[in-house]
Parts: structure tokens; sequence; C-alpha cells
């Protein structure tokens, strides 16, 4: 399986993430935003960090960039995408994901781990969440409070589009575990082809157990599988 | 223009001051090198009271590659791996700013640790405000915090430790300290000094605009009421631009075009070209017409003085130009030839083709006066307190006081707001002992701290200074590493004054006795004097951060109880000092009497014997006795691990309330399972090391004989209680 | 009645924003921009007839809380 990580200045989960693939046997490429074309790539990784400063709106800058229009073709085509905190910003500002991040409700940066549940294992990038549904990353963000109308939450719900839901120890989802105001709880989203996946929470940070937890693993475990 | 007495006042130097600075270059100066000397001279860049002290700290041991001295310290820790740390203050800008002067504080100590070719790896901070009630401090906190969190957050470098403190004396002067650590290869390290004549100096990152103007200076004043006028001067922060600028040096760094690198911190463009220059023994011409600027007509004078953030100043090797210039223009950062060294040693300006200043090098830096400044000792503060009884109050009613209390109470309010786990190497999570980080790729790690102890500083700056590093090493102990060495921050009031100097001279024999004993010595630091305002000086309060190594990550201890019906051992003696503790602060409300005793010898042994059980693998989980004595240390250890603990104990030689309130040194607390009991205390007893076997582990709750029992969850929520109800968040 | 302020960062302070919203509009092709500034507007309705007493509360509002004197300059225009 090959993957293609995006850079784009002010990117900071960017070594992170290709440590996380590598150790998965994912072949990984860095790929500089100024490109205008993408490597022969199974999965595009847009990660986390404060592009462009986060300045003007989180992820705004970074989805001008010339690499964007060949990972949109890429989606388009059924290719993978994973964005990731700032990745999801920007999959938000491209249109290729519907809602806005706004700022989190209490003002506040937050960096923590939170329990979250799987709520669709049915994609390749969820597989190995089956029967392991209640799991625990970390969060690191100042704009992850997901909105978006009515009418698209409830598509989002009616196609079961939500892929993880920020919950408490026991997968209780409410006001309590909602760490940063998110409608119903959503900590991240699927495209109607469930080929794109934003998400706030940082699987790449939770690889390895001398570190505060793998359940992250599980992710690049699916990912492999699928292919 | 004439210069003025004035003038010469303005920029606060000395009548004497000025009179050397004529015998020096021999005439009158211009009013740019007055303001050159005004930068070069004042105490933030020439330590002029500080210097004959500081000379007398130890600075080396077998691992130490580089003291003080450089941009910042750095120690092997094997492999061709070393450790590049270094703590710096920004408290001026903070209390007139607070969220651009804690995170143009982060960007500037990130700055110092990526000039020497190390990646930043984890910074670090210590922030004290005055009394919570003060009307200054909740939106004093709030900005340092969210200004640290700003900056971090953004280039991307976890904030993984550090310590929130209060109290009435920082009330008009709030300190802002923060570390850098970083990683570098032993045989890829960059220095400032400079190398070779005609050799290009190239400025790099981003224009110079008119902010922060005699930031320096004012770094080296006293408040008076006006204050808040001299806020113009205060720099903005652009963390983007500063991760461009790592990336960019980094990648440079990889080549071989650098002679040496030097980041415009204080005194901007002056300092970092009179360092590097003056280094290396040669001389320096710059052409001001070549500086990339924000703001169209800048003087000279604006020019040199100016404190923008996010620049550097590098030397090439002539012909390498090229090739650099690509790789900032790729990050999209200035590039600008602005210079070239030479064998004058001078600095010389110019500015349309016209000298507008010329200076020996050395009037700047090795002639810069030095002081021997009167001192006197510290009187003993007196246990002179009616001997108030306090052994009539409750117990349990104390302990909550104390676990409620701002300084006592769990800070996840203010570390959730740091990004602490970006680079992916984070194993010890602020709120333990240290912080630990994996060095990227292996399975050794680095232990990192920061502390403090104004309150016993105050009582005693000498034993205060000592039991300052001791925490430090003890903090670095329990996480099972091997101390190496550290850091220090020095805030003080106006060292003119001679009690001031005598609270500074005290304090450096006390870091120095501490540091000799334990090899653990001082490798970079930062004086920050004249933290006062109208005649109210803070206490002394030394930081020191230190960096221990960690040879195999497994062995990693945390604070966290990890079984039921383990033994609880205090190793050391506890003999119930009360004086300057927790409970008669809190509790009590007694503010004198002398700090607790450091036995250096105890000290070590101690340490030594804890750092080998964790070795060994005979102990579940440690932690040191510090601020609030034995049971707020073991109540953090349950809470970490959700397990209680029994204590049954006969009290005969001291009260309950000494066992649990004393802040007697070198103790650490150590859980032991039974299986290994036997075994730890053989090793104890043949070593000789004093200890007491308080208790077992058990279920959800604290307790102590028939005293009390205590569910864990209340204890939780009392010590969450503080920063939500500050915040008035639910 | 209405009344808004416009809350810029001083003339002399660096605007980070302002500096990369600017240089992508370079790279987006409006060769023809020269420099952004970013700030932050806000409209306030206040109990007020007198124009003068609107104005002069306004700019203690500004003074007070919304523009950060270290740092930012206000404008203040009536609706």
């Amino acid at each position: 399986m090959k993957s293609a990580v995006i850079v784009f200045p002010g990117s900071n989960c960017d070594r992170d993430i290709s440590v996380a693939l590598k150790k998965f046997q994912i072949k990984n490429e860095m790929v500089w935003h100024d490109e205008s074309d993408l490597p022969k790539s199974d999965l595009v990784v847009l990660p986390g960090g404060f592009s462009y400063g986060d300045y003007l709106r989180t992820g705004c800058i970074a989805s001008k960039s010339k690499i964007i229009n060949d990972v949109i073709k890429h989606a388009e085509k059924g290719g993978l995408v994973l964005g990731i905190c700032n990745g999801f910003q920007i999959l938000i500002e491209t249109g290729l994901l519907p809602g806005a991040l706004l700022r989190n409700k209490k003002l506040r940066f937050i960096s923590k781990n939170v329990y979250l549940k799987v709520n669709n294992v049915n994609n390749k990038f969820c597989l190995n969440y089956k029967g392991k549904k209640i799991i625990k990353l970390p969060i690191a963000h100042n704009e992850g409070n997901f909105f978006a109308q009515e009418k698209i939450l409830k598509e989002l719900e009616d196609s079961d589009l939500i892929a993880f839901k920020y919950c408490d120890v026991n997968g209780n989802t409410n006001e309590a575990s909602n760490p940063n105001g998110s409608s119903k709880n959503i900590a991240g989203i699927l495209n109607v082809n469930k080929n794109i996946l934003g998400m706030m929470p940082h699987p790449e940070r939770h690889i390895d157990p001398v570190l505060s937890g793998d359940d992250g693993s599980f992710m690049f475990e699916s990912l492999l599988k699928s292919f | 223009m004439k210069i003025s007495a004035n003038i010469i006042d303005k920029h606060g130097i000395k009548l004497n001051e000025y009179k050397k600075i004529i015998k020096l270059i021999g005439r009158e100066p211009n009013l740019l090198e007055l303001g050159i000397f005004s930068a070069m001279w004042n105490e933030h860049c020439s330590y002029k009271s500080s210097k004959k002290y500081l000379k007398t700290l130890p600075t080396k041991n077998k691992k130490v590659i580089q003291g003080p001295g450089e941009n910042a310290g750095i120690i092997d820790i094997g492999d061709n791996d070393a450790i590049v740390f270094k703590i710096e203050s920004h408290n001026h800008p903070s209390f007139i700013e607070p969220y651009q002067g804690a995170a143009t504080g982060v960007g500037g100590i990130l700055r110092d640790i990526f000039t020497m070719g190390a990646r930043p790896i984890a910074t670090l901070n210590s922030i004290h405000f005055g009394s919570h009630d003060h009307p200054k401090t909740k939106n004093l906190l709030n900005g340092v915090v969210s200004g640290i969190g700003g900056y971090g957050n953004c280039i991307g470098i976890p904030t993984v430790g550090g310590e929130v403190k209060f109290d009435s004396t920082y009330n008009e002067n709030i300190l802002v300290n923060a570390m850098a650590v970083g990683l570098v290869q032993k045989d890829k390290i960059f220095y400032s000094k400079a190398k070779g004549i005609n050799q290009p100096v190239i400025y790099v990152g981003s224009k110079t605009g008119r902010d922060g103007i005699h930031g320096a200076s004012m770094a080296s004043a006293e408040f008076d009421e006006n204050a808040e006028e001299k806020r113009p001067t205060v720099q903005v922060g652009d963390p983007f631009t500063e991760k461009l600028l790592l990336e960019a040096c980094l990648e440079l760094m990889k080549e071989n075009s650098i002679i040496s690198i030097q980041d415009m911190g204080a005194a901007g463009l002056t300092s970092s070209s009179v360092e590097m220059a003056s280094k290396g023994n040669l001389g320096i011409e710059i052409n001001l017409d070549k500086i990339p600027c924000r703001e169209e007509k800048m003087s000279p004078y604006e020019i040199m003085l100016s404190e923008s953030q996010e620049r550097m100043l590098l030397i090439l090797k002539s012909g390498e130009e090229e090739k650099a210039k690509e790789i900032f223009k790729k990050w999209n950062l200035d590039f600008s030839v602005i210079g070239k060294t030479t064998n004058t040693k001078n600095l010389i300006l110019k500015e349309s083709n016209v000298e507008v200043a010329n200076l020996p090098l050395s009037s700047l830096s090795s002639d810069a006066p030095v002081y021997n400044r009167k001192w006197k000792k510290n009187l003993e503060s007196k246990k002179n307190t009616t001997n108030k009884k306090y052994t009539s109050l409750n117990l349990e009613d104390s302990f909550k006081t104390i676990l409620k209390s701002p300084n006592n109470s769990e800070k996840s309010w203010v570390w959730e707001q740091y990004d602490h786990t970006v680079m992916g190497d984070t194993l010890q999570n602020p709120g333990g002992n240290s912080a630990v980080v994996r060095v990227h790729g292996k399975d050794k790690g680095v232990a990192l701290t920061v502390d403090s102890s104004a309150k016993y500083c105050l009582a005693n700056p000498m034993i205060g200074a000592k039991q300052v590093v001791c925490e430090t090493w003890r903090n670095l102990i329990s996480v099972g590493s091997d101390p190496i060495a550290i850091t220090n921050c020095l805030n003080f009031g106006n060292p003119e004054k001679d009690i001031i100097m005598g609270q500074f001279v005290e304090t450096i024999h006390g870091i120095s006795e501490a540091c000799k004993y334990l090899d653990f010595p001082v490798v970079s630091g930062n004086v920050s004097f004249y933290n006062e305002t109208q005649n109210n000086p803070i206490s002394p309060t030394p930081t020191i951060g230190g960096v221990g190594l960690i040879k195999n990550i497994n062995l990693t201890m945390s604070h966290s109880i990890k079984e039921i019906d383990s033994n609880i051992f205090v190793i050391g003696k506890t003999s119930g000092h009360l004086y300057q503790s927790e409970f008669f602060r809190e509790v009590m409300k007694i503010y004198d009497g002398p700090p607790p005793e450091i036995n250096l010898f105890n000290e070590k042994n101690n340490g030594l014997i804890v750092q080998k059980l964790i070795e060994n693998k005979l102990v579940n989980s440690v932690h040191d006795i510090s601020s609030g004595g034995l049971i707020i240390a073991l109540a953090e250890m349950c809470l970490s691990g959700q397990i209680g603990t029994k204590m049954k104990v006969k009290f005969n030689k001291i009260n309950p309330y000494e066992f649990l309130f004393g802040e007697d040194q070198s103790r650490y607390i150590i859980e032991v399972n039974e299986k290994n009991k036997k075994n730890v205390c053989k090793i104890l007893e043949k070593n000789s090391i004093y200890y007491d076997i308080i208790g077992k582990t058990q279920k959800e709750y604290l307790s102590l004989n028939d005293d009390f029992n205590i569910k864990l969850s209340d204890i939780k929520n009392l010590n969450s209680l503080w920063f939500k109800d500050y915040f008035k968040e639910s | 009645m209405k009344i808004s302020a416009i809350v810029t960062l001083k003339k002399e302070v660096l605007d980070p924003q302002g500096k990369v919203v600017n240089q992508t509009l370079k790279n987006m092709g409006y060769k023809n921009i020269n420099n952004v500034r970013q700030g932050k507007y806000f409209e306030i309705e206040i109990d007020e007839t007198n124009e003068k007493n609107a104005k002069n509360t306004m700019e203690e509002i500004c003074k007070k809380l919304l523009a950060n004197s270290i740092i930012e300059d206000f404008t203040i225009n009536l609706k």
C-alpha cells in the first residue's frame, strides 16, 4: 500500500503520521504543497498542525494550495483521503466534507485524551475497530467544534457517515463527554462514498503502548487490511 | 544631535558609565552608538551585577559538551546524541502584554535551541502570578497560559511540564520563565563564534519593524507607576514564521554552508552581530540599506535596536549564498546579505555608503562594566510566631484546605491548553514528577523538570536555593532517570540594593554547593533583575530546569499507584518541619520561620537508592515529597493510580500534623508489592537508609488510623475545584 | 442607535495574519495587491439618541475592552 502525506507550511504532525505509516508497512512519500501532481498513492493524508498559522480561518489558506486540485481528483476517483485535525479543517474548506469547525465551546485550546465511540466500522479506515467500540485517543485543537445545519446533520446520521463520537468511558455521548461543543458529539465524519475521513483526534499519536495508549494502531491496521 | 544628560539617562546609562564610554572610544558617541552601548551594557546583556558570582557556579562534568556562554548548554546522552537546553525569563513583557509577552518568550528560547542545530523536542515553563484575588491576576494568568500555548502549539513542539504558583509578592511583577530542550547529533552542533575574514553576513527570517525598541533596556529597569505607558515596545510573535525559520535553518544545516549562527533576541541585530564577531575576535561591517524592513524610513537607530521576532544572523562560507538563498526562498523567508566579517575588530555600520557608527567590539563586550555590588547577608527568618495551637484543628479539614488552595490544586486547567503529545514521543504527561520524552526513534529518553520554591528562598536564600536544586534532582530520580545537568533562571529585585544583592549572592552559594555535591552542573541560564515595583521586590526566585537520562524507556517510573495491597514506604526521615510548610501558610496563616534544612549527604544517598530500586524493578511507583508534605504526595499518587491507601502509624516522637504536613527534605514515597518487600527492606538497611512503612494500598479510600477515611473521588473533586471556580466553568 | 467600531493592529505592529493573506492573494494571481491588514468589526446597539454621547461611550468601550491599546487602534462609525 502506498501513501502520500501533504506538507503545508506550518504542518507539524507530518513527521508523526509518516512514522505511523512506516510502522505499519505503508510505503509513504512526503509531498510539498507547491507540487502540482500527487505520486501514485492509495491513500492521501492531510496531517495535523497549523498550516499557515491558522491565520484567516483554519485550513482555509491550505485549501488553496496547488496540490489540492490533485487531491480532489484522487478523492473523486475513489482514492482514500484521511484528514487529521488541521487536515480535517482543510478537507472542510475544500468542500470534500460538509460542515464547519468552530472554536471550541470554552474558547480554549484542548489537549487531552478522550474516549470515542466508533460509530461506523464498515469503512476502510475503521474495519479493525469492530468489537472494540470505545477507544481512547488524544485531541489537541482550538477549533474542533463541529457545526452543520440540521439538514446535513440528519443526512450524516441517516446515511451512517459519523465515524466517531466523543463519549465517556462507558460510551455515553452527552454534554459532559463532549470536550469542544461539537454537534451530536461528532469527532469524525465520512463522505458518502466512505473513502474520505476527517477527524479531530490523532490516531498517529497513539501507536505504541509506551505512549499513553495504542488505540490508533487499529486504524492503520484497517487501512493495510483493506489492500 | 548633542548627547545631553537627559538622553544618557533615558538610555539607562549612568554618568560614570558614560565617562567610561568616552574613555573607551576616545570621543563622544553619536546617538546610534549610545543606543548600541545602552543595549549591550544593560544588565540583561552584560550581566554586570551577576557576572562575578555566576563564574563561581560549577559548569562541568563528564557529560557536559557546552556550558554557559553559548546560546544554550549541551550535554552528551550517548550514541552521538546530545541534548541542548536553556531556560530564560520574559517577565516584564508578559506583565505588560501577557499573551504576546509569554508567546515571544517561548519563541525566543526555541530559537536559542535550534540556532545550535538542534530540533526542539519539548518546552517547559515556570510561571508565577500575584495573589489570586489581586485584580490583575486572572487576566494575566489567562493571557500567559494562552500565549505559551498559542506559540508552542502552533509551532508543534510539545509543552510537557511546568509549574504555576501564586503569591502576593508577584502582584506587580509576574514571572514567566520558559525552558526549551532540543536534540542534536554531537557532530552537528553549530556555534555562534565567527571565523574567517570577508565571509558574508546573512540576515534571515522576518522583516525588521519598529517593535520592541529597547526591550532589553526595559527588562533591566524597575517598573514605576507609568509602566503601562512603556507599552509600545512589546513585540508580536508569529509562531508560523518561526516554524518556517526552524525548518529552513535545519534544512540549511544539513549542508556544509554555515560558519556560525546566532538568533536575534534581546537587543536584536546589535547583540547578535557584536557577539558573533567578538567571540571570533574579528570585526564586522553591516550595510544597513540591506536590512529587510517592514516599514518605510526606518532609521539606523531603529534598525539596530529593533527586537522584531523570528530573525537570525548567519555567517556563511563565501560562495554558499545562492544555495542558502534557495532554501529560504522555498520557505518564503527574507534572505539578505547584509555585510561581511573583517579584521578591524570594530563594529562598522553604513547607511547609503556613509559610516554611521564605528565602535571597537571590545568596548561593547569584554570592556563592558562589571560591578562588585555591595551586599548584605539576609537575616534568618525567626520563629517569632506566638506559638499558635494547631493540634486542636481537624486533620481532615486541614488536609482539604490545602488540597483546594490555588497553589496545591491540580493544574490540568493549565496544561490541557498546551499540546503535550505532538511529535509522538511524550511518555509522561504533565502532572507527574518529571516529564519524560523519548529520544526519537530510540529506546532511551530524557526526563525534564522545572522547579522553584520562593517561599523557602525568601526565608533563607541559601537553603532555599539548595532545596530547589535538590528538588529538581529528586524529580528526575523519581521517574528512573540519571540526573545530568541543570539550567537556571534567577529572578530577583533591584541588585543595586544590598539586601537584594545579598539574596542573589547567597542563592548562588546555595546552588553551587548543591550542584557540586550532586555532580549536577549548571550549563546555561539567565538572570532577571529589577523585578520590583515601587520598592516592592519579588521574593528571590531561582528557577531550576533539570535534565536526566533514561537509558531504557521501558524502565520509566511513574507516580501512579499500581496495585491494591502493596506497601507504602517513606524513604528518608520524617521529623515534622512545619515552618514554611503549606500547612502553616494555608491553614495557620503563619509565614515566618526557617525553611527545612537540606542534608546533601542524605539527599544523594536516598536518591541513589531509589534510582537503584527502580533499575532493579523492585518498586511499583515513586513520588518525591515536596510542598504540602507526605499527605499531598500520597494523595497525588492515589489519584493518579485510582487506588487508595490505608495509613497505620504510631505517633511517638512527632504528632500527626508533623507527620502529614511536615516538609522535611530528601524524602520519597515508594510503592512496593508484598513479593519485593523483604528484598527492598534488606537493600535499604544494608545501605543505612532511613525508612518507614506507613501502610498499604487499598480500594478507593485514603485513610489514616481512625483519624480520617476519605473517598478518592472527593479528594479529586476538591483538588480540581479551584481553577474551575476561578474561571467560572462547570 | 447602531454604532460600529473597527479594531486593527497599530500600523507599526506586525500583523502575521495580514502578511499570510497578502502572500496567498498574490499566489492566487492577484498581482496588484500591495498590503493586507486584518482587523475586527464590532456592531453595537446602544440606547442613545445623542450621537456625541454614543460616540463617547463607544470610545470608552473600545479603550476599556474591545481594543488592546498596547497593540491596537480603533475607528468608530455611526450607522
